[in-house]
């Protein structure tokens, strides 16, 4: 099934500059799949497009059945209800514990408090982070934070988890762990997960979908790929 | 049930958010309790002003002498009393012609006389000594509606047959009316500025509590939020900002007013200028601040987040 779909999509901003020339990209549904490039190769602009943080320029993005590049502004929240975004930087909120960050969500969609309970417990064990709920950010370590980021992304059991560099700030062996935990969320939830990154390492040890993008358009596809580099640079 | 959820986390949110960010908080709280403090001098002074300028505008009179009668000697067919008072009827019937004018007040050249009498022993003697003959004339005493048509009635009634003088301190009174006018003018521009001025800053404060918070909101648009559900903690704490800004300006003025009120003995120099009862008007103007404090504080709220708010 045609789970994300990008449909000759291109990027272009008002001051000339082209983030992304003619994408056609297929995802199905319960994959894993790795973005790579270098640097403002595209791959963030790529991503932001499937919960509409961009618009393309051109083209058509297709998630779950829903065209997001025509939603309305307004509606834009609905979309992004029913995914999880993890970040480089986690966004945590330092003043919420890590119950409430991960409840935060849930809380502004009114549901009800015993619901959030069960959820937040249930997601916070997917990450193994239960015996954590009553800290706070400050008195975690980086993997921990994020650990904390991806139960708040999964907290509503989204069938398309995105992350954005999530092993940007951290170091190799607490990067394993992360990709550990986002493993095992695409195996027991059956969510697709669609990783940006140019972390060499993990790429290379988890064979994956790699596809990689250069020069704003993608130039290879590659199930149980490995990192690749471009020596047109 | 899910929106009334949404509805009290939302006011829950916004006494967490005044309490952790207390300092901005008080800042703009004590700049709406200064401001409304101002507002409500404004509003009792400028309702005072015109309760006085309007009681002194309807004590203003015009005073009408009428023409002396008098007949020849050989004119039998000429009584005095008669033509008296067909003048005085002509006269009533001209007044009540006219919508401008509020009361009359007839004064007979009997009753002066009397008065005159009883006010001076050399008046007493003249007249005793005139006998008969009363050399006073008749005079009405007229009050106008509206204080403004003074000069036109003035001016319709001397035309009137038998009107011999008009007197309503022409002059004095066109400016009384031009200076109560601008007072009044004046207090109404400076309420209106004032309260410019709480909204302005009121305003400013909850945007630079917003800014300490866009890290927050950023998060909140990225899990999901909807515009109205992140908009609703910041308009429930604009709220009360302007609520508790508006708290000691109403008891200063509910506390202050009574007790002035009472030191004066409700008035000034004298019955004439008598300050507003302060029940129910006090709490008419306790009203007002509550109401300017809290819809100004909700708009400068809305307008602060409107500005982060992207999409």
């Amino acid at each position: 099934m045609k789970f994300i779909e990008y449909k000759n999509v291109s990027k272009t901003y008002s001051n000339g500059i082209t983030a992304l020339a003619d994408i056609n990209l297929v995802i199905e549904k319960g994959e894993f799949v790795f973005i790579t490039g270098q640097t403002a190769s595209g791959k963030s602009t790529l991503i932001k497009m499937l919960y509409r943080e961009e618009k393309p320029t051109r083209g058509t993005v297709i998630v779950g059945g829903l065209n997001v590049s025509k939603l309305r502004n307004g509606r834009v929240y609905k979309l992004r209800r029913k995914l999880g975004v993890v970040f480089q930087d986690f966004k945590l909120l330092p003043r919420l514990t890590v119950y409430e960050n991960v409840a935060f969500a849930l809380e502004y969609m009114g549901m009800k408090s015993s619901d959030i309970r069960t959820k937040v417990y249930k997601a916070l064990e997917q990450v193994g982070l239960k015996d954590k709920a009553r800290s706070f950010p400050r008195e975690l370590s980086g993997g921990e934070q994020q650990r904390v980021s991806i139960a708040r992304a999964i907290v509503n059991e989204p069938k398309i988890l995105i992350c954005d560099e999530p092993t940007g700030d951290l170091d190799p062996d607490t990067s394993k762990e992360i990709m550990k935990v986002l493993e095992s969320i695409n195996k027991d939830m059956d969510t697709t997960i669609v990783m940006a990154t140019h972390d060499k390492e993990i790429v290379n040890r988890m064979k994956k979908r790699v596809i990689t993008i250069d020069n704003n358009t993608i130039v290879s596809d590659v199930e149980k790929g490995s990192y690749k580099v471009h020596e047109t640079r | 049930m899910k929106p009334v959820r949404i509805i009290i986390r939302s006011i829950r949110d916004s006494f967490k958010n005044i309490i952790r960010n207390f300092s901005l908080s008080l800042a703009a709280i004590l700049c709406a309790t200064i401001t409304l403090m101002l507002v409500s001098v404004s509003m009792i002074f400028g309702a005072n002003v015109n309760q006085i300028t309007e009681k002194v505008e309807s004590e203003l009179n015009i005073v009408v002498y009428m023409t002396k009668v008098t007949c020849k000697k050989d004119n039998s067919s000429c009584n005095v009393e008669e033509e008296e008072e067909k003048i005085r009827t002509n006269f009533e019937s001209e007044l009540e012609k006219l919508d401008l004018i509020d009361s009359y007040t007839l004064k007979t050249k009997e009753e002066w006389k009397e008065e005159m009498s009883k006010y001076n022993n050399s008046y007493k003697e003249m007249f005793e000594y005139l006998g008969e003959d009363n050399p006073l004339v008749d005079s009405y005493t007229i009050k106008v509606k509206d204080a403004k048509s003074l000069t036109d009635v003035a001016k319709f009634i001397n035309s009137i047959n038998g009107v011999h003088q008009t007197k309503y301190g022409e002059g004095m009174v066109e400016g009384i009316i031009s200076a109560f006018d601008i007072i009044k003018i004046v207090s109404f521009g400076i309420v209106v500025a004032l309260v410019l001025v709480t909204a302005f800053l009121i305003s400013n404060t909850i945007k630079l509590t917003i800014f300490s918070r866009r890290s927050e909101i950023e998060i909140m648009r990225l899990v999901g939020a909807s515009n109205a559900s992140i908009k609703m903690p910041f308009l429930f704490e604009g709220f009360l900002l302007g609520f508790l800004g508006s708290i000691i300006p109403i008891f200063v003025t509910i506390y202050g007013y009574i007790v002035l009120y009472f030191k004066l003995d409700g008035k000034i120099v004298s019955e004439m200028v008598g300050l507003i009862n302060p029940f129910n008007f006090i709490f008419a103007v306790s009203a007002c601040l509550l109401i300017i404090g809290t819809v100004v504080g909700m708009f400068g709220s809305i307008r602060a987040v409107r500005k982060y708010l992207k999409i």
